[in-house]
């Protein structure tokens, strides 16, 4: 399948390239089946639709080989068709660029990985199977279109589609903590996107479009007396997905949604979610505001100081033995994550023309980031939610003792976690080269601050158990499906970084 | 000749990697325990023959060339490249980190700490394998990131070493040492990442050959500031040099070994490998600074050893050693202060000689404690009534060996700590031509008054371990027995022992081996001449 016509002039029929929408409009259709299904599947055969589920992100993953040259691009305005629209200079809402294909590989990939961990928390949590499927599915079809959008409206929608079914999967455990913290997230959230909607319609009143192209171009051009709204509908927008990344000080809402979330929605939200949230800001900054760099660029690198900052204080101040620790641990060092991976976006808006983009560094600290913090939450999701039963776990279970030791030292960024490592280094060199010096060594300072509590948790595991509980515990199929994967891929990754790190050497744009 | 280099880099880490495979080594957990030891000590001797094979195939008519070089791209994204090679700088140090290893191992077949709570043997190896694949890395890349990447490897097998394996107050201590060096590490990359960006590359040759050419001054000084503290944490510098003292204090025997014997070298061979070359203004600014710091550090490591060593003071022999070690490294860091060929030189060989020497005290500290069950000098001086520990009248060769060592360790000519200072001190008579000669002159009669006091708190030392009357009776009697009976050197410890004093002799006899090795090589590197 390919761009069908050219669209006629004046017609309100568009054509539309469904093969390079494929991604996200998989995984939707997936998730209306499976919520269909659901009604007349009998009780015991509900298993199957997590199954279901995880066939169907596979798939969507498949559907984006073919678009792998990267030159697709429909739903646009002007003459062109879509195959040349990516780099002509006509206007799409939706491009399949590099930077659209990895962060949908990011984004499906985590989902699978996040649904194999389900089929596990479904059943014990005993949540109801067709709700959690179809809000997973819908929230990770957002995710997949939010990074291909590339005018406002789509991506408000876009994030809206991705956060609206993880509010309500917040929700779905039936116990006070759930609702609270969805309410929470709820609340946080809506304020958030009204804010961003506002800035929204600043912009378009003061450039006249919504396409992230011809903001930009027009932003110079503004009439004197629009500056200001220009810059605060830039900045309002730029605000709503700051709260997406988790970044300071929209953070609050996280330590409290991820320990009464399921620990499966809790790593989706700490990964696809974040990595939507991280697209839309990438793209809106560097794709919209790109007239504004030097402004938006120097408040995202203090943002991103804060963000790490903060967020490796309140991790390092968790007690091992409180309930939750382990969930509560992780969410902070998320939000502490959240600072390294807004860097290079930050250096972007310094960057000149020729020097390499700094967004590749992100998506590339992303992916890894991705990978292995996935991973970690499939350990909690086998063994506990509190630290402290992690000691001895190496004696009743070597590999995932060594499988949570690889993924916390990857997060620290220390051999033998080769890919963690590496994933700083690139981001490091971004800062460096971005001429942001100073937040390097912040980063540096703060590399080693989180390094303490990744360690203590990981000496942890080779400590002696406190009691000789014999019984070998088999580990769910499904979860050991996650775990492999993310094990081997981390793996992999360490031996041949340049999989991953090679995002980071060309343009991720057209 | 580069497949055994690369076999070098990869024996240790494959053997790493199959200590992993459950339930190779047998089910009955004590059977399995000895076999992974063997299989360590197996793999770190087939290691040690390797880089033996690699020093006799070396051409030694041509040490300032890399030779068994390999370079192969590896991430392209990055620069990062898959080059190795070793010169006559880094082979003398490749020969010292397999030799301690393998001595680590063997002494470890029989003198594993062991009892509640201590990991297997099996997980000892991995750890002993990985850190060596780290150590023999850092010496062999020839890659600024790669060298990067080597560095931290060390610190995760090391930090399990000392937080499971250790003494008393592991815990903190081993804390303490991760967190100060990953601190300067990743400083350290900052200024890696500086240099290669400035300079288009990341790789150790090429960036030598350009002597700085392309770099601005500040950017050389920015560079040596970040790349500095990052090795001096390592080396380490007054005043950097606190995480030491403890992780020596609590680390198990083959731990203290390893990190005072190799460890340490990781810092000050990245100085005359990255910074003198590649940044030689912005060392020629900052040179008189480090040399200021490091004639602080053997002031003020001499000086705390002799208040350790005061009757009464609970000097723990551990301790000591670890801070004879900032001053010994003190030296190191002067010599390559100088600038100069001689300074290099002589820092080079005070690099191995303090790697043969203090890790033969540790060792010997090691089976000191074993016997007494402590190394709290005040309390090994009352096992014989206050007169002293009296090693030689119970376990002469013992006593002998470490009067040996400390003698050694305190530069006696004829043995291998004496040249390395010298030569050190020689540099700082004559500095390079930029630098101020009455400055180094005072550097040089400080460093001087350091070698004397090391004299004192050595033999101090000496005084109060080997001599005293074995006829005595403890004083209080409770704390070891009357007439206490000591084991005298055991055959295992013989053969972890013998090779490192043979080597103290023949470095301390026939200084040329080492020097004619490094010299043509630290002139090159030091641009011409």
């Amino acid at each position: 399948m390919t761009a069908l016509a050219t669209p006629m002039a004046g017609s309100l029929i568009q054509s539309i390239d469904w093969q390079t929408v494929a991604p996200p409009s998989i995984t939707a259709a997936v998730a209306l089946g499976v919520l269909v299904a659901e009604l007349f599947l009998p009780a015991r055969h509900k298993p199957l639709l997590g199954w279901i589920s995880v066939a169907g992100l596979a798939l969507a993953l498949l559907s984006l080989v073919p678009l792998r040259d990267g030159t697709r691009a429909t739903f646009c305005l002007g003459s062109s068709t879509g195959a040349t629209a990516a780099t002509g200079g006509s206007a799409c809402s939706y491009v399949a660029d590099h930077f659209t294909l990895v962060l949908q590989l990011l984004v499906l990939a985590g989902a699978l990985l996040t649904a194999l961990l389900s089929i596990h928390t479904v059943k014990e949590s005993a949540l109801p199977p067709g709700e959690y499927w179809f809000l997973l599915l819908s929230s990770a079809a957002g995710a997949a279109l939010l990074p291909a959008s590339r005018d406002l409206a789509t991506l408000v929608v876009a994030l809206e589609v991705a956060s609206l079914p993880a509010f309500a999967l917040v929700g779905l455990r039936r116990d006070g903590r759930g609702g609270e913290a969805a309410l929470k997230f709820f609340l946080s959230s809506v304020t958030a996107t009204a804010v961003m909607l506002l800035g929204v319609s600043f912009v378009y009143a003061a450039t006249g479009s919504l396409h992230l192209t011809r903001i930009a171009a027009a932003l110079p051009h503004v009439q004197p007396q629009l500056k200001t709204l220009a810059l605060v509908g830039a900045v309002l927008t730029l605000v709503g997905f700051a709260f997406k990344t988790a970044a300071v000080p929209f953070h609050f809402w996280v330590p409290d949604t991820y320990t009464g979330a399921p620990v499966a929605v809790a790593a989706y939200l700490s990964v696809v979610s974040k990595a939507a949230g991280l697209s839309g800001l990438a793209l809106v900054a560097v794709v919209g505001f790109h007239p504004y760099g030097r402004t938006w660029g120097l408040a995202l690198a203090i943002l991103a100081a804060l963000t790490m900052t903060l967020g490796n204080a309140a991790a390092l101040r968790q007690r091992s033995d409180t309930a939750h620790s382990a969930v509560r641990l992780l969410a902070w060092s998320s939000v502490a994550q959240a600072g390294y991976l807004l860097v290079p976006i930050a250096a972007a808006g310094y960057g000149s023309a020729e020097a390499r983009d700094p967004l590749g560094a992100t998506v590339a600290y992303a992916m890894i980031y991705g990978v292995v913090n996935l991973g970690a939450f499939a350990v909690v999701g086998l063994v506990s939610r509190r630290i402290d039963d992690y000691r001895g776990l190496f004696a009743a279970r070597p590999a995932a003792a060594i499988a949570m030791a690889f993924f916390l030292l990857s997060l620290a960024g220390l051999p033998p976690g080769v890919i963690g490592l590496f994933g700083k280094v690139v981001v490091f060199r971004a800062a460096v080269d971005g001429g942001l010096g100073w937040l390097a060594v912040i980063m540096a300072v703060n590399v080693v601050v989180a390094l303490y509590y990744y360690l203590s948790w990981t000496a942890k595991l080779f400590q002696p158990a406190p009691s000789t509980s014999a019984a070998t515990l088999r580990i769910p199929v499904p979860l050991a499906l996650c775990l492999g994967l993310a094990a081997a891929t981390g793996v992999v990754l360490s031996l041949a970084p340049q999989l991953v790190l090679q995002i980071t050497s060309g343009s991720l744009f057209g | 000749m580069n497949a055994v280099l690369i076999a070098l880099l990869l024996l240790p880490l494959l053997g790493a990697a199959v200590t992993l495979v459950p339930g190779l080594f047998g089910t009955d957990q004590h059977a399995a325990g000895r076999r992974a030891l063997r299989f360590g000590a197996a793999v770190t001797g087939a290691t040690l023959l390797l880089a033996v094979a690699l020093a006799a195939g070396f051409d030694r008519g041509h040490p300032a060339r890399m030779q068994a070089t390999t370079d192969v791209s590896w991430i392209p994204a990055l620069g990062v490249r898959l080059h190795l090679g070793v010169d006559g700088i880094s082979l003398p140090l490749l020969l010292l980190t397999t030799l301690l290893t393998f001595l680590c191992a063997v002494y470890s077949l029989r003198r594993l700490p062991d009892g509640p709570g201590t990991p297997s043997p099996r997980a000892y190896t991995g750890l002993l394998l990985l850190l060596e694949t780290g150590m023999v890395g850092t010496f062999a890349v020839l890659d600024l990131l790669l060298f990067f990447l080597a560095f931290e490897v060390v610190l995760i097998p090391m930090y399990f070493l000392i937080a499971r394996w250790g003494g008393e107050n592991r815990g903190p201590a081993a804390a303490r040492f991760i967190l100060y060096t990953l601190l300067g590490s990743a400083i350290m990359l900052l200024g890696f990442l500086l240099l290669g960006l400035h300079a288009g590359t990341f790789d150790m040759t090429a960036l030598a050959q350009r002597h700085g050419r392309g770099l601005s001054h500040t950017t050389q000084i920015l560079v040596v500031l970040a790349v500095g503290l990052g090795l001096a944490v390592k080396a380490p510098m007054w005043p950097f040099h606190s995480w030491l003292p403890d992780a020596h204090t609590a680390a198990p025997t083959t731990g203290s070994v390893l990190l005072a014997g190799v460890l340490l070298k990781m810092g000050t061979y990245g100085f005359v490998r990255v910074l003198l070359p590649s940044a030689p203004d912005g060392m020629a600014t900052l040179a008189p600074y480090l040399a200021a710091f490091a004639v602080v550090g053997i002031l003020y490591g001499s000086l705390a050893c002799l208040a350790l060593v005061r009757p009464g003071a609970k000097g723990d022999l551990k301790r000591l050693i670890a801070y004879s070690s900032v001053g010994h490294m003190g030296f190191v860091l002067l010599g390559i202060a100088t600038l100069t060929p001689t300074g290099v030189n002589g820092a080079l060989f005070a690099n191995i000689a303090h790697g043969l020497v203090t890790g033969l005290l540790f060792f010997l500290v090691g089976a000191v404690k074993d016997r007494y069950g402590t190394v709290d000098l005040d309390r090994l001086t009352d096992s014989a009534g206050g007169t002293g520990a009296a090693l030689y009248g119970r376990a002469p060769r013992l006593g002998g060996l470490l009067a040996f060592a400390a003698v050694a360790s305190l530069g006696l000519p004829g043995l291998a700590g004496f040249w390395g200072e010298l030569l050190a001190m020689f540099g700082s008579f004559h500095p390079a031509a930029d630098l101020s000669r009455p400055t180094y002159l005072v550097f040089m009669a400080l460093a001087g008054l350091g070698t004397l006091l090391t004299a004192a708190y050595l033999l101090a030392v000496v005084r109060r371990v080997c001599m005293g009357d074995p006829s005595t009776p403890a004083d209080p009697p409770s704390s070891a027995g009357p007439a206490l009976q000591l084991l005298d050197v055991q055959a295992y410890e013989a053969a972890a022992w013998t090779p490192l004093v043979v080597l103290t002799l023949v470095a301390g006899l026939w200084p040329a081996v080492l020097l004619g090795l490094s010299n043509p090589a630290v002139k090159a590197l030091l641009g011409g001449s």
